[in-house]
């Protein structure tokens, strides 16, 4: 799935990395541990978290993962959009809450990692 | 090629700019993506946990042609017990640590799966050293 069409889904804003935004996501993780985050053995998925600090694009940029998912309103920092920018990380916030998030890209194809 | 950093206790702002840096260097020695993710997984590990644990620490990297060395020295309480910690799901963090999204108790065995070579030795109240090797 096109990150465009993420953005649709879940009524998303994209705050870092547009130019990026036709990239391909086929996996999604939802989590709020960058502990469990760093044991993911698969690259290149997407990241839905509630999580919203300048660790969750380190976290990314070490892990390969290229697109992340504010859920609930959070909002990202400059800092946070600066390193999402730096890395070639996508950055999206959107309304909905993890659990909505996730069902509703599930349900639209996205697979889970586990 | 040899490169230091120091690492401050308590500063989340700034953990990861050695593992970021590490990364940098490796893509440009062209390493296998995998590999680099596993040694900077470990090295980012390695750096949250000084940061959680310690006052301050110390970073050092030796890339050589097939392989990277990373020494992390710490002054901190040290781990009373290096085999307890060794366990998943054992920590010892505090609640700001977990609020980052951190101090599951899966840190140094995080480490473990990512380095090739892993030793740790500590001292209480002095701190900890940890020490991984990994071959391209």
């Amino acid at each position: 799935m096109k990150i465009s069409d993420i953005q649709k889904l879940t009524d998303a804003r994209i705050v870092a990395g547009h130019s990026f935004s036709e990239r391909n996501v086929k996996k999604a993780f939802s989590s709020d541990l960058m502990s469990d985050v760093l044991t993911l053995d698969e690259e290149d998925i997407l990241l839905i978290t509630g999580l919203a600090n300048i660790q969750l694009l380190r976290t990314a940029e070490m892990a390969d993962i290229h697109v992340v998912l504010l859920a609930r309103n959070k909002k990202a920092s400059p800092e946070m959009i600066q390193l999402a920018e730096e890395n070639r990380i996508v950055l999206l916030e959107t309304p909905f809450s993890i659990f909505r998030a996730s069902g509703v890209l599930f349900s639209s194809g996205i697979q889970p990692l586990y | 090629m040899e490169l230091v950093f120091e690492i401050k206790g308590g500063d989340f702002t700034h953990a990861g700019k050695a593992s970021s840096k590490i990364k940098k260097v490796l893509k440009q020695l062209n390493v296998d993506a995998k590999m680099i993710k596993r040694i900077v997984i470990a090295v980012y590990e390695a750096e949250v946990n000084v940061v959680a644990h310690a006052h301050n620490g110390v970073l050092r990297t030796i890339i050589g042609n097939d392989s990277i060395e990373v020494v992390i020295k710490d002054e901190g309480p040290g781990i009373e017990n290096v085999e307890k910690a060794m366990e998943a799901g054992f920590s010892t963090a505090s609640k700001a640590v977990r609020e980052m999204g951190f101090g599951a108790g899966m840190g140094l065995p995080n480490i473990q799966k990512n380095a090739d070579e892993l030793e740790i030795t500590s001292e209480i109240n002095k701190g900890t050293m940890v020490r991984f090797k990994n071959y391209f």
